[in-house]
C-alpha cells in the first residue's frame, strides 16, 4: 500500500462516525441521523441525556411506527433495544416491571407458559413497551381493555433536567398522561410496570364472517362486541362504496392441554420488484383473501399467533411495497358518520391504489389514558399504499378532506406525511402537551407538524 | 445437561455474557455472577430469575484486580461449592492508536484480557482440577490469530490468553476436565460500537447459542463463532508476513 492511501485510511479512522440510517417500517422517508447511542444500562442515559444539545434526541425501539414518528433527521436517536431486562414480576398479582426495550414478543415467551398475556397487544408482537407506551397502541380489544398505556401503573421516565420522575396516579400523574401516547418526546422512559392479564394457554377460539356492506359489518361488530374480547375486521379496499370483507371475533380459550409449537415463520429476503406490484397484482390479492377466507368462514380454535399476528409470520413483510417504502393511512371517523367512511372506501377505490391490506375497527368509547392518545369512538381503518410518489400523496390528501369534514383524526405512529392543520384538527389540544416534552427532545414528526425546531 | 447444572460467569455484564446467561436460565440453571457494577448485578439477577434460573448469586468486584481474586473464589466455593462450569467473558479493547503513545493504557490491557484472567483461571482451574469434574471457558477472540496493524494490542492480549488456554487444557485434560476457547468474530456489543460497519457485526444471540451449544457437548476444544470465522482465520493464518505486514487493516 502507498504511503498516501495508508495515510488516507488513516485520516478516516479518526474521522467521526458515518451518519448512521435507521428506517421506520415504512422506509419512508429515509433519513440519516448523525448519531445513534446504545446505552446498555439505564445508568448510562442520564449522560446522554445530560451531554446532549436542545432538542437534538428521540428514543428509538424497534422502528414498528410506519412514518416519521420514530425518526429525528440529521439529529441523534437513543436506541433502547439494549435495554430490556424484565425487573420484576409479582406471581400472584400479575404486575410486571419490564425496561423501555423489552419487546412484547419477549413479554410473551417468558410469560405465557406461565399462563399470562398482554393487556393490550397491536397487530405486530416486535414492538418494544417503550414504543408501545409513546404511541399508546391499542388492539383488537379496544372495546374491551381501552389502550396499552390504560395498563400501565407506573413509569419510571428520565428526564435530561430532573433525573428519574417516577410517575404514578399519585405522584406526577400529569407526566405519566403526557408519556403515554407522547411520542417519546417526555423523556426516556427506565422501566414501566404493566398489569398482564390471566389466560388459561395460547389458545384463541376465533370466528370468521364474510360481510358484504359497511352497515352489516356495524351490525356485526355491535352484536360482537358485548360478547367477544376481540373483533376486528379485514376489507378489500377495491371493492369501493359496499365495501366486502371478512369480519373475525374472538375470545381466549380455555383449552389448555392442546401441544403448541410456536413457529418460526419466512422471511422475505428482498424488496419485491416494482413491475410485481401493481393494482392488478393487488386486487388479485385482496380477492384471493377474500375467498379463502370467506370459504373457511365459521368457528376454530387458532394459536395465538396467527390470530394476533398474521404478519409476524412474515419477518420483513414491508418489503412487499417495494423499494419505495410505503405509506400507512389510519383514520378514526365518528360512527354517526358513516357515509364519511363510505366515502372514503370509494376514493380509494377509486384511485386505483388499493392496498394489500385493508383493516376496520369499531374502537370503544374507554377515556384515553394519555394526552395524545389516538383511539377515540369511531371506526377506525387502517389502509397502506405503496409509495409512488406525488400521485400517493394526493391520494392521501383527499383522504384527509374526508376525515377532517367528519370530525376524525390521523394516528402519528402511522404518519409520515399529514398537514399541520389536520394535526391540530386531530389533536386539538396538542399545545397542552408542549410543557411535558423534555427539552433534549425532538423528532421529525413532531417538528414537521408543529413547526418546532 | 446434567453436566452444567452451576455455572460461575465472570464478567457477567458484558454484551456476550448478557446473551449467554439468557439462555442458561432459560434452561433452569444455577448462576453466580461476576461484575463490578452492583446495581447492574442486581438488573441481571432479576431479569434471569424472571426467565426460569433456578437460582442467581451475584458477587461485584473488580475481576481486573488480581487482589480481589481470593474472595471471588471463596464466595463461589461457599455459595455455589459443586459449580461445574466457569465461564470468563470480560475483556477490555481499547484504541491501538492510544495504547501507542501510553504506556499506562498497554499495560492496563494486558492487565486486564491476559494477567487478570489467566490469574482467575488458574485458581478455578485448581479446584476442577481437584475435583476432576467440570468446564472452563473463556472468551479470547479471532483477532488474537493474526497481529494486526490497527488492533494488534487487544490481538496480542486475546492470542497470549489463547495460548495459555492451550497449556491449561493439555493439563486438565487427564482430570476429565474440559477447556474451551471461545473466538468470536466481531460481535454487536457496547464494545465494538464504536468501530466502521459495527450494525453488520454479528448478532450477540447467535454467539451466545453457539457457546452455550459448545458447553453442553464433548466438542469443539477451540470455538468459532460464527462458524465462519473457523475459515476466514484459516485463510488469514496462510498469508505470508511478508504480505501480510502490508496490509492496513
Amino acid at each position: 500500500m502507498s504511503g498516501q492511501s495508508a495515510a488516507t485510511l488513516r485520516k478516516q479512522s479518526v474521522a467521526p462516525p458515518p451518519t448512521e440510517q435507521a428506517l421506520s417500517w415504512g422506509r419512508y422517508p429515509k433519513t440519516a441521523h448523525r448519531r445513534v447511542h446504545k446505552p446498555a444500562w439505564n445508568d448510562e442515559v442520564p449522560e446522554i441525556l445530560g451531554t446532549a444539545a436542545p432538542a437534538s434526541l428521540l428514543p428509538y425501539g424497534l422502528g414498528r411506527s410506519y412514518g416519521d414518528s420514530c425518526l429525528n433527521a440529521g439529529r441523534e436517536l437513543i436506541d433502547c433495544r439494549r435495554l430490556n431486562r424484565i425487573l420484576g414480576f409479582d406471581e400472584s398479582t400479575g404486575m410486571l416491571r419490564s425496561e423501555s426495550g423489552v419487546s412484547l414478543a419477549d413479554i410473551i415467551d417468558v410469560f405465557l407458559p406461565k399462563g399470562w398475556f398482554l393487556p393490550v397487544t397491536p397487530g405486530t408482537r416486535f414492538v418494544t413497551v417503550g414504543g408501545a407506551i409513546a404511541n399508546d397502541v391499542h388492539g383488537k380489544n379496544h372495546h374491551r381493555a381501552g389502550t396499552f398505556g390504560a395498563h400501565v401503573c407506573q413509569i419510571g421516565l428520565h428526564r435530561s433536567n430532573d433525573g428519574l420522575a417516577i410517575c404514578n396516579s399519585q405522584d406526577n400523574f400529569d407526566m405519566l398522561q403526557a408519556t403515554i401516547g407522547g411520542l417519546g418526546l417526555t423523556g426516556v422512559i427506565a422501566w414501566a410496570d404493566l398489569q398482564l392479564k390471566r389466560v388459561a394457554g395460547p389458545w384463541i377460539d376465533a370466528e370468521s364472517i364474510p360481510f358484504q356492506s359497511l352497515g352489516s359489518f356495524i351490525d356485526l361488530s355491535r352484536e360482537s362486541n358485548d360478547c367477544f374480547e376481540y373483533t376486528v375486521a379485514w376489507l378489500d379496499c377495491f371493492a369501493g362504496k359496499h365495501p366486502r370483507g371478512i369480519f373475525f371475533r374472538a375470545n381466549h380459550s380455555a383449552e389448555r392441554g392442546k401441544q403448541f409449537h410456536p413457529k418460526r415463520g419466512a422471511k422475505l429476503p428482498f424488496a419485491v420488484p416494482a413491475w410485481m406490484l401493481n393494482r392488478y397484482s393487488e386486487r388479485a390479492f385482496n380477492t384471493a383473501y377474500y375467498r379463502i377466507h370467506a370459504a373457511r368462514k365459521g368457528r376454530a380454535l387458532v394459536p395465538y399467533d396467527s390470530f394476533f399476528y398474521p404478519l409476524d409470520s412474515i419477518r420483513q413483510w414491508n418489503l412487499l411495497h417495494g423499494k419505495q417504502g410505503f405509506l400507512q393511512y389510519q383514520c378514526v371517523i365518528p360512527e354517526t358518520n358513516v357515509e364519511a367512511v363510505e366515502e372514503l372506501l370509494d376514493r380509494v377505490a377509486r384511485s386505483g391504489m388499493g392496498s394489500f391490506l385493508g383493516v376496520l375497527k369499531q374502537f370503544g368509547s374507554a377515556p384515553p389514558a394519555g394526552m395524545l392518545s389516538f383511539p377515540r369512538p369511531g371506526l377506525t381503518i387502517a389502509l397502506d399504499f405503496a409509495m409512488r410518489g406525488e400521485r400517493t400523496l394526493k391520494l392521501m390528501q383527499s383522504l384527509d378532506e374526508v376525515v377532517q369534514q367528519s370530525g376524525g383524526a390521523l394516528y402519528p405512529a402511522k404518519d409520515a406525511r399529514m398537514s399541520s392543520a389536520v394535526f391540530e384538527a386531530s389533536f386539538p389540544r396538542w399545545r397542552a402537551f408542549v410543557p411535558y416534552i423534555d427539552p433534549k427532545m425532538s423528532s421529525s414528526f413532531w417538528r414537521r407538524v408543529t413547526g418546532a425546531q | 445437561m446434567t453436566a452444567m447444572r452451576k455455572i460461575v460467569i465472570l464478567g457477567a455484564t458484558s454484551g456476550i455474557a448478557l446473551e449467554v446467561q439468557r439462555l442458561l436460565a432459560r434452561e433452569g440453571c444455577e448462576l453466580l455472577l461476576v461484575a463490578r457494577s452492583s446495581q447492574r448485578l442486581a438488573e441481571v439477577q432479576a431479569d434471569l430469575a424472571a426467565r426460569g434460573a433456578h437460582q442467581v448469586l451475584t458477587y461485584s468486584a473488580d475481576l481486573a484486580s488480581i487482589r480481589q481474586h481470593a474472595a471471588i473464589f471463596e464466595f463461589a466455593r461457599h455459595t455455589l461449592p459443586d459449580f461445574d462450569t466457569v465461564l470468563l467473558a470480560y475483556g477490555s479493547m481499547r484504541d491501538q492508536k492510544d495504547s501507542e503513545t501510553s504506556i499506562d493504557i498497554l499495560l492496563e490491557e494486558l492487565q486486564v484480557n491476559f494477567v487478570s484472567a489467566t490469574a482467575i483461571l488458574t485458581l478455578f482451574a485448581a479446584d476442577l482440577e481437584r475435583r476432576r469434574t467440570g468446564c472452563l471457558a473463556a472468551i479470547t477472540s479471532v483477532a488474537g490469530d493474526r497481529g494486526r496493524r490497527s488492533n494488534y494490542l487487544y490481538g496480542s492480549s486475546k492470542g497470549a490468553l489463547s495460548l495459555f488456554l492451550q497449556g491449561l487444557r493439555s493439563r486438565l485434560h487427564p482430570a476429565g476436565v474440559r477447556v474451551i476457547t471461545v473466538k468470536p468474530g466481531p460481535v454487536q456489543t457496547p464494545m465494538t460500537d464504536h468501530m466502521p460497519n459495527s450494525t453488520r457485526f454479528a448478532d450477540p444471540k447467535q454467539v451466545a447459542r453457539d457457546i452455550v451449544d459448545a458447553l453442553e457437548r464433548r466438542s469443539p476444544d477451540v470455538l468459532y463463532t460464527p462458524k465462519i470465522w473457523r475459515y476466514i482465520m484459516t485463510a488469514v493464518q496462510q498469508i505470508p508476513e511478508t504480505i501480510f505486514k502490508r496490509l492496513s487493516f
